[in-house]
């Protein structure tokens, strides 16, 4: 006799039924967990952008963010003005400009629309003044970003990279120390043209000395990871050439 | 162990040597290329693998008499997606930091053949209690070859040991550097894990002739 499982109608039903409890279960999940979820988005950006200025609690060689219970405190007392910057150099101040998603801006500009430039600008104790700018671009295998903070002259002063799923090991490691930490002192500029930080393989300063070579040394074996951060550099950055323009007229 | 019965012993100490998953099954290879450049990663990895696999087997096993045989393995990686993503959600929710490490595994642990492979093999056809052993034994024997495999990645492409230096500094030359030692690059890259794996396999099958097929 046929078993009761090996039947058509079985299989189909049994099918519908799994599709419907497993789909009923993640959306509840999914739009339970929303709020929070979010929340913590929100939070993590704080810390990202505070963590490109100085901002942080590093130890050792681990990068560690600001807690989250402190974040929003400290972004307020540290962050001065956050602008919406125009493709020629024209900002507007937007309390709410850190929200802006910098994923949509650029689908935005790929279709033919006018992407919104979200710039924080940051002062610490001394009075020293960061321009933190978001920046995004394609990895290995998915997305990565970045906090880029610079100076007036557009010479980096931190940075936060992060990424969604480059392999651990490799790719992945964007977002430690030692590759992050680079890029303090790099020029963007190069004799008054913008050229952006290239991370190059087989570069002559492994100990990065010379800070307007505008090239860091790439990482063993995440050559396309690397790729991909000089790329979104170059592409990103540049927009905000023309306000940093106007900063010093 | 006076716990478990001489049979459930054996299905948690089998995996570890005489049956492992990687060596003898060749179930996992591929996360095992893949994510041991790093000892951390390695580690991460297989805590990832022993809580999904044990808890899958135990739900593939309650499921084992009502799935339809025509459409098992897409049930299988239905449940198996479905773990992972909850356990996604969760710790976004409330262990964010923890997420954002975990986030990158989570792909390799849904495509990860050991997970299926053990599905498939072992709690389609037994009790839970043992299935939930099964995985166990099974996530053991995997994270042991990507420990040891991690180490000596990390150890010879890098110098260092869960990110902490031990061999001196490669740049400023103290320590092993001093006197000419160059990390090997070449570790960091994926066939090296498979030279890795390919000399266990060797060291184990000297040792034990039985695991020599003719």
């Amino acid at each position: 006799m046929e078993k009761r499982t090996d039947k058509n109608s079985y299989t189909i039903i049994f099918a519908i039924a799994m599709v419907l409890v497993v789909g009923a279960l993640l959306a509840y999940l999914a739009s339970s967990l929303k709020p929070t979820i979010t929340e913590n988005e929100r939070l993590e950006k704080q810390q990202n952008i505070l963590y490109a200025m100085g901002i942080n609690e590093n130890e050792g060689t681990s990068a560690n963010f600001v807690s989250t219970d402190d974040a929003p405190e400290l972004f307020d007392k540290y962050i001065k003005q956050q602008l919406v910057v125009d493709y020629n150099g024209q900002a507007t101040e937007n309390d709410q400009a850190y929200l802006i998603d910098v994923k949509k801006e650029q689908a935005k500009a790929k279709d033919g629309g006018v992407r919104q430039l979200p710039l924080f600008v940051g002062e610490d104790e001394k009075g020293k003044k960061y321009y933190i700018a978001p920046i995004r671009g394609k990895g290995l295998w998915d997305a990565i970003w970045a906090y880029v903070a610079m100076d007036e002259n557009m010479i980096v002063q931190g940075a936060y990279f992060d990424h969604k799923g480059e392999t651990p090991g490799l790719g992945a490691n964007i977002k430690q120390r030692f590759f992050m930490d680079d890029f303090i002192g790099e020029h963007l500029m190069s004799n008054g043209t913008f050229k952006g930080i290239n991370v190059a393989k087989g570069n002559a300063d492994p100990k990065n000395n010379d800070k307007t070579d505008n090239e860091v040394d790439a990482i063993a074996g995440a050559t396309i990871t690397g790729d991909g951060v000089s790329a979104m550099i170059r592409k990103d950055l540049k927009l905000y050439v023309p306000y940093f323009k106007n900063l010093k007229q | 162990m006076g716990l478990l019965s001489k049979k459930d012993a054996a299905l948690i100490k089998d995996p570890l040597a005489d049956n492992n998953p990687i060596t003898i099954q060749v179930l996992g290879i591929c996360s095992a290329l893949a994510i041991t450049a790093e000892l951390e990663a390695s580690i991460v990895m297989s805590i990832s693998v022993l809580f999904v696999l044990g808890v899958g087997n135990v739900v593939i096993s309650l499921m084992r008499n009502i799935i339809p045989s025509k459409i098992r393995i897409i049930v299988q990686l239905i449940v198996v997606a479905t773990l992972v993503i909850i356990v996604d959600l969760v710790l976004k929710a409330f262990a964010y930091e923890l997420s954002k490490t975990l986030s990158v595994f989570v792909g390799l642990i849904i495509t990860n053949c050991i997970i299926m492979g053990r599905f498939e093999a072992f709690a389609l056809g037994n009790g839970p209690w043992k299935s939930f052993l099964d995985g166990i034994g099974n996530s053991l024997g995997y994270a042991v070859i990507l420990i040891i495999v991690g180490f000596f990645r990390e150890l010879l492409g890098s110098g260092t040991l869960l990110g902490i230096p031990v061999l001196g500094d490669p740049i400023e030359k103290t320590g092993l550097y001093a006197l000419g030692y160059e990390n090997n690059g070449f570790m960091l890259l994926s066939p090296m894990a498979l030279i890795v794996v390919g000399i266990i396999i060797w060291i184990q099958r000297t040792r034990n002739k039985d695991l020599v097929e003719d």
